[in-house]
């Protein structure tokens, strides 16, 4: 029995610290089930990036605010098709002798759609391929909820994980260098962080919007991630003073390990825990964000869907009575948000190595 | 204490010109130069010439910086790029507005919370504590957006129980246009609360004058409310406190949902309409609030609880 204990005591100090994480996450059964839906989501958004599917998302697919296939097709909706809108293409308008600047491209799309050649996409407004129920429904142009929910997801959590590396990045080097360190690059990095702190971050966040005026996924991550270091940097700081003065870092002086190697290959792998939880609660807070200001219009550009431009168009979708896509956009953000934020909390338990 | 408050205000000379520097390189270098965006799409060289030298942006940066510094002294920004207001009258008529939302809001959240999160933790690890966990989880996990789209479409426009939009600063009017944004920050802001004060609540239950208060026969009520409320009410004050500067930001979207002419809205219109001045006065004022609030909160850390020595 005694011998049994210490055989699987000195198994466990064997394993490493990410073996023994991982062990503890397997036992969590809401660990597992959160980092199950996670890497879902993951996979789906990889597989939309790659253009996998989701690839024609703005394709018009049905008719405009098409119900979902459960509902069974609008009535209104139905009626509205059996009485087809005819082109107008006879009346002309009187100009009262002005001269119309697009006269010249109305009369170009005029011939086009005559010879039945229309080329862009509003010419095949009224093809009878254009269903009238979708899986979950039709926005107001008639593209499939389902897919633009996958297409918004891609850019969400794609600006929540590249911010939330450059934050942690940054933060993380800040943290290590003033705690390392200490002195006056300790007093320097503290004073910055007093600033960036003292304002509330969306404030920020909304004054480099105002004054960077261009929109771009680019952007709003460099946006995002310069000004959201400071709660990684305070956590990284604090260990960082604590691990300095530790044996082991005194021995890799001994043995003449330079300042650098000592921060970043001695002392970095021993907070890596605390890294890695900082990482996945900025990737939610970020997604949040982004959400956020691109709903306000700060955001992403408007041939770039996000869970915040579609938010954007709810209000007025919910004035005319169409709810799909605010439920299946706002589910799939809870959903998404939840699990990352159990993962976190699951990871936070499995890496503490205070924990036996 | 008089030698503690001077030495803390001087500490806040260093982070507040650090404010006022990171605001002015934003704005004046990054932002490049704004007399394009101001004269309008038919300007002249000599008319670009003009508003450079009316906004002092022909000069080299350091003085430039220097007028930025005494608008701040002074709480002068100049006027509105887009209305031509005098910038403080604007930040001084929507603080108004904000305050009349928020204070309710915060009053109501901090007795509702504590009150909830004292009873949950009275009954910890009950079906009830783990019901009330999971449900907050699950409120906390929907975006706030939502709960507002939502309850404005619901509550205002379908049941017609309030006003959709709109706003009186006092009396009945402040009653009518109100009650739903508060009612809809209560609903964001109360999970978390609740959650907070629970984990307050139950680090001062475990101590060890909580088991002497109940060895010598106090009713369960008084050692709640009175023994272990009083404790906790320290990181309670400190969090309420520090939390009020940006809750003036925080609360944008209510007010730009229901069209409340707070601070919030003017921030984010003036973004839209690159209202520079009006950021930067917005932004520097909020950031003095910030540190000020956050002194008032170590301040009153201390008279909650006298064995904090403040030094």
């Amino acid at each position: 029995m005694e011998s049994t204990r210490m055989e699987s005591a000195r198994m466990d100090s064997a394993r490493s610290l990410s073996a023994i994480a991982w062990g503890r996450l397997r036992r969590n059964r809401v660990g597992v089930v959160s980092l199950v839906v996670v890497a879902l989501f993951l996979l789906a958004l990889l597989a939309s990036a790659c253009g996998l599917i989701a690839q024609d998302w703005d394709r018009q697919y049905a008719l405009s605010f098409a119900p979902p296939t459960f509902m069974g097709a609008s009535q209104q909706a139905l009626q509205e098709e059996s009485s087809a809108w005819a082109p107008d293409t006879g009346t002309q308008l009187d100009m009262y002798g002005l001269h119309d600047p697009l006269q010249p491209v109305l009369d170009q799309l005029r011939i086009q759609q005559a010879q039945g050649s229309g080329s862009f996409k509003g010419a095949n407004e009224n093809t009878p391929e254009r269903s009238a129920t979708l899986v979950l429904g039709a926005d107001k142009w008639g593209r499939s909820i389902a897919l633009k929910v996958m297409k918004g997801a891609e850019t969400s959590v794609l600006v929540g994980i590249a911010s939330a590396l450059l934050a942690t990045a940054i933060g993380t080097l800040f943290g290590a260098f003033a705690g390392y360190l200490g002195g006056w690059v300790d007093a320097l990095i503290e004073w910055l962080y007093g600033v960036f702190t003292a304002i509330p971050y969306l404030l920020l966040v909304f004054a480099i919007a105002a004054v960077l005026q261009q929109k771009g996924v680019f952007t709003i991550i460099l946006i995002l991630g310069l000004t959201g270091w400071t709660g990684v940097y305070r956590l990284i700081r604090a260990e960082y003073l604590k691990h300095k003065v530790r044996e082991y870092v005194l021995a890799a002086e001994a043995i003449g390990a330079s300042h650098t190697r000592r921060m970043f290959v001695h002392i970095l792998p021993n907070v890596s825990h605390v890294i890695l939880v900082q990482l996945s609660q900025q990737v939610v807070n970020f997604i949040k964000a982004e959400v956020i200001l691109s709903f306000l219009g700060f955001g992403v550009p408007v041939d770039v869907v996000s869970w915040g431009s579609i938010l954007n168009e709810t209000p007025n979708e919910l004035i005319l009575g169409y709810g799909w896509q605010l439920i299946t956009c706002g589910l799939a953000m809870a959903i998404l948000v939840t699990a990352f934020a159990m993962l976190t909390d699951a990871l936070r338990d499995a890496l503490d190595p205070r924990l036996k | 204490m008089a030698a503690y408050l001077i030495r803390r205000l001087v500490q806040m000379v260093p982070t507040l010109l650090g404010v006022i520097l990171l605001v002015f390189l934003l704005f004046n270098w990054v932002g490049g130069d704004p007399a394009y965006v101001l004269a309008g799409k038919f300007s002249n060289p000599d008319d670009i010439a003009n508003i450079r030298r009316q906004l002092g942006v022909d000069q080299p940066l350091y003085i430039q910086f220097g007028i930025f510094l005494r608008q701040v002294l002074t709480f002068d920004y100049g006027l509105s790029w887009s209305t031509q207001e005098p910038v403080s009258h604007i930040f001084l008529t929507r603080l108004g507005p904000s305050i009349a939302l928020l204070l309710p809001m915060l009053i109501l959240e901090t007795l509702i919370g504590v009150a909830i999160a004292l009873a949950v933790a009275y009954v910890r690890d009950s079906w009830i504590d783990r019901a009330l966990t999971l449900s907050t989880t699950a409120a906390m996990s929907i975006s706030l957006l939502i709960y507002i789209i939502v309850g404005q479409y619901f509550f205002a426009f379908v049941l017609g129980w309030f006003p959709v939009q709109g706003w009186a600063n006092h009396g009945e009017g402040w009653v009518r246009y109100a009650v739903l944004p508060i009612l809809l920050g209560l609903a964001v802001s109360i999970a978390p609360a609740i959650r907070l004060y629970r984990t307050f609540i139950l680090d001062e239950m475990g101590q060890d004058y909580v088991r002497t208060a109940r060895a010598k026969g106090l009713s369960e009520t008084r050692v709640m409310w009175v023994h272990v409320l009083r404790n906790a009410s320290i990181p309670i004050i400190t969090n309420v406190l520090s939390s009020l500067p940006g809750l003036l930001i925080g609360a944008f979207l209510l007010e730009r949902f229901f069209s409340i002419p707070g601070i919030g809205r003017e921030v984010i219109m003036a973004v839209e309409r690159s209202d520079f001045p009006v950021i930067k006065a917005i932004t520097v004022s909020v950031a003095i609030a910030t540190m000020v609030f956050n002194l008032l909160a170590d301040l009153a850390y201390q008279w909650v609880d006298p064995r904090v020595k403040l030094s």
